[in-house]
């Protein structure tokens, strides 16, 4: 507790979050701009202030400034409302999460489950948006966002239930405490002993953040922007902000349970000093791996994506919480552990690849095709 | 009880206008697809908003003026539309067209193919949905061609270069040597665009097996240039009656075989290659120096009485100019025979009973360009 007021305490902590995510938003759609840009063989931002770093400023201040249109024909409240409900929930997800020890707003007991269960209140919102701006491209996109958050929630939530288990802590295993979660994992993270819900994880994550391959909801060149396609300046920008904190807090979410957080390999201990960077070096390669995603990837089909979160996601999940079920039960080491789960990694790689190169059927004649 | 109820809930297709303001339309193509939630149960396109006239335009210019007509028409490869249209004329006049510039023709129109064909590899990949990154790629190797295009004509998109009897002027001193270097650019390009998106996964998942067209139905509809070749007809134009001076040169004509979207892509991919092996055979084989334009020709060209159709291998597929001549310095009819038109034509056959998301990969696979469909 900082000086002793708890109220003080409390507003100063919440002073960080919300002077803390314009910031973070701001830094990231500068970044994600030039990674994805010399990806693709060009600079990026390069005008507005030196190396382009001012560029996102001005986009901010434009966005402000914009006219914010309604249509005529949108529902006033749903349409204006939506992007309130898409971005409280992630804030306050935020407030659960533990950057260090003892840098977080509240240490919850139940800080995985909290983050989880609050993030996924933004789906609301997306369909609030599509359903409000009485929009075709909006509609399609909203049942489509509705449809691909809750297919992959649930794998999401899965692989994360999966390290909950098996997670050290004082009084033996299971917690869904993040702090002690990340305590537990000391030198060896729980990448290496659960990789398969590691690998779960991430591609949920990548389909949360309507990223490359997923961003079939907002897919620019099918459904325009899909439920964000009739807003405009501060609202629009809420949506934005809300994609960005979310990555952030995917982000630092797995660096916490599956990159051990602020464990460093070598050593049990780091020094307070070091922790913030070491938790923010391991939260930016995630995101630099969802930039390099979405600077390489096309986008999947709803049905392709459905299929995969059900067909292989899911049932590879569940693999993992019986293997980490067993391990509970018979006391089984970790390593035993992280060879099952690798296993269950090479079942799933196989499953992709299988799924990809499956032959083609001969073609159908398309008189036979449509049914005529 | 309930479940009588839910078994009378109504559903009701829902019509969604896909153009002519869509950021996949290619244009300004116009596509009214009926959904029955994802799938695609109708598909109602339309077109026309880009019809300028261009033919009957045409008709009221001479015979030079009328080559910038065809440069609008087929915005993408207007060499190939340019070079159809002088065909048509000289044939009429019963021109020879110098060697030389028979060869400055060939480069130039299989270098406007691969420009056309990565043209198409771009838009194709944001229709797939990538980020931008192959149109990137792709958009820089076509820099590299348009730079050389504008230093021979000193143009980047209107050439008007192409003259009934051979070309304009002669190319610039360094011509071999800029070739040479546009080539090997290029050809890295190539290669680097088909690792990026060729054995790509989530690729191979959208475009494998979507839309196949039998040979038979591929015939029956009309279609040609590689939307043909994808279904494994072994057709090209350059080969079939060779044109020009395309039977001195060695190519391969690549197939697909199931007549997917994926095949499409592959086909045109591979062509790109092979025009390169074109431009370097030929750049070996052209006379250093000599007349690019027939001898003997008036500034006004008068063409004698007479019907000619003339026909060439775009990227899209057969180009056609059919001209009607009855004497005078004017075409007194120019009928396009357009490819994009006729490919375009079968796009309700292929479309429906796909998903949305479907439908616009098979529209970009179709490579339309719509000043040559509307014209």
């Amino acid at each position: 507790m900082i000086a002793g007021n708890p109220w003080l305490d409390a507003f100063l902590r919440l002073l960080v979050v919300a002077t803390g995510i314009p910031l973070a938003v701001i830094v990231l759609n500068y970044l994600e701009r030039k990674v994805i840009g010399r990806v693709q063989n060009r600079l990026g931002p390069m005008r507005v202030g030196p190396y382009g770093t001012l560029q996102a400023i001005a986009d901010t201040i434009k966005l402000l400034t914009k006219e914010d249109v309604r249509p005529a024909t949108a529902d006033r409240w749903v349409f204006e409302l939506a992007p309130y409900v898409v971005v409280v929930p992630t804030v306050v997800a935020l407030v659960a999460l533990p950057v260090t020890d003892d840098l977080w707003v509240r240490n919850l007991g139940l800080a995985l489950f909290f983050i989880l269960a609050v993030s996924t209140l933004s789906i609301v919102g997306f369909l609030m948006a599509g359903w409000g701006s009485d929009n075709k491209y909006a509609i399609l996109g909203a049942m489509r966002s509705a449809a691909q958050l809750i297919s992959y929630e649930i794998p999401l939530v899965m692989a994360a239930v999966a390290v909950a288990m098996v997670a050290h802590t004082d009084v033996g295993r299971g917690s869904l405490n993040l702090v002690e979660i990340v305590e537990g994992q000391g030198r060896v993270p729980y990448i290496a002993w659960q990789p398969l819900a590691f690998f779960i994880f991430t591609v949920a994550a990548v389909a949360e953040l309507y990223r490359q391959p997923f961003d079939i909801p907002v897919a620019e060149s099918e459904v325009v922007g899909g439920p964000l396609v009739e807003y405009s300046g501060i609202r629009w920008a809420m949506f934005m902000m809300a994609e960005y904190v979310n990555l952030v807090l995917l982000s630092i979410l797995a660096s916490l349970v599956f990159l051990g957080g602020w464990n460093w390999p070598l050593g049990n201990e780091v020094g307070p000093a070091l922790q913030v960077p070491l938790v923010l070096l391991k939260t930016f390669l995630f995101i630099l791996f969802f930039f390099w995603v979405r600077a390489a990837l096309p986008r999947l089909r709803i049905d392709q994506l459905m299929a995969y979160s059900w067909q292989v996601l899911l049932p590879l999940a569940f693999y993992q919480i019986v293997v980490n079920g067993l391990a509970l039960v018979y006391g089984w080491p970790d390593p035993i552990l992280g060879l099952l789960s690798g296993g269950g990694m090479v079942v799933a790689v196989y499953l992709t690849y299988r799924a990809v190169r499956r032959p083609v059927r001969r073609p159908l004649a398309a008189a036979q095709r449509m049914g005529v | 009880m309930a479940l009588q109820q839910e078994h009378e809930l109504e559903t009701i297709d829902l019509h969604i206008n896909v153009g002519p303001q869509h950021p996949a339309t290619h244009g300004v193509f116009r596509m009214i697809l009926t959904v029955d939630g994802e799938k695609v149960v109708d598909c109602d396109p339309v077109i026309g908003y880009m019809h300028r006239g261009a033919e009957k335009l045409s008709e009221n210019c001479d015979y030079r003026q009328a080559i910038g007509y065809q440069d609008r028409t087929e915005y993408l490869a207007q060499f190939n539309a340019e070079w159809t249209y002088c065909l048509a004329v000289e044939k009429l006049l019963g021109l020879q067209v110098p060697e030389r510039a028979e060869y400055i023709r060939v480069i130039l129109g299989e270098l406007n193919r691969v420009a056309s064909h990565l043209m198409f590899m771009g838009a194709f990949g944001t229709d797939v949905g990538f980020f931008g990154t192959p149109f990137m790629y792709a958009f820089r190797e076509r820099e590299v061609i348009q730079d050389f295009f504008e230093a021979v004509t000193g143009e980047r998109m209107m050439y008007n270069y192409f003259r009934p009897g051979g070309v304009a002027w002669d190319v610039p001193d360094d011509f071999e040597e800029h070739c040479r270097y546009v080539i090997d650019h290029v050809r890295r390009g190539v290669e680097e665009l088909d690792a990026l998106m060729t054995d790509n996964e989530v690729f191979l998942a959208r475009c494998r097996g979507l839309s196949p067209v039998t040979p038979e139905e591929a015939i029956n509809w009309g279609f040609s240039g590689p939307m043909l070749r994808a279904c494994g007809i072994k057709h090209d134009l350059r080969r079939a009656e060779p044109y020009s001076i395309y039977d001195r040169f060695d190519f391969e004509i690549p197939t697909g075989t199931q007549g997917d979207v994926y095949d499409r892509y592959l086909v045109r991919m591979e062509e790109m290659r092979q025009s390169l092996r074109i431009v370097e055979q030929a750049l070996r084989q052209m006379p250093k120096q000599g007349p690019v334009m027939a001898e003997g020709l008036k500034r006004t060209i008068r063409v004698p009485p007479g019907e000619v159709y003339s026909r060439t291998e775009s990227p899209r597929g057969e180009y056609g100019v059919y001209l009607v001549s009855k004497g005078g310095d004017k075409p007194w009819r120019l009928k396009i025979r357009s490819a994009a038109f006729c490919n375009l034509s079968a796009l309700k056959n292929l479309v429906v009973g796909n998903y949305v998301a479907d439908a616009i990969i098979i529209l970009g696979s179709i490579d339309i360009v719509l000043c040559e469909v509307d014209r």
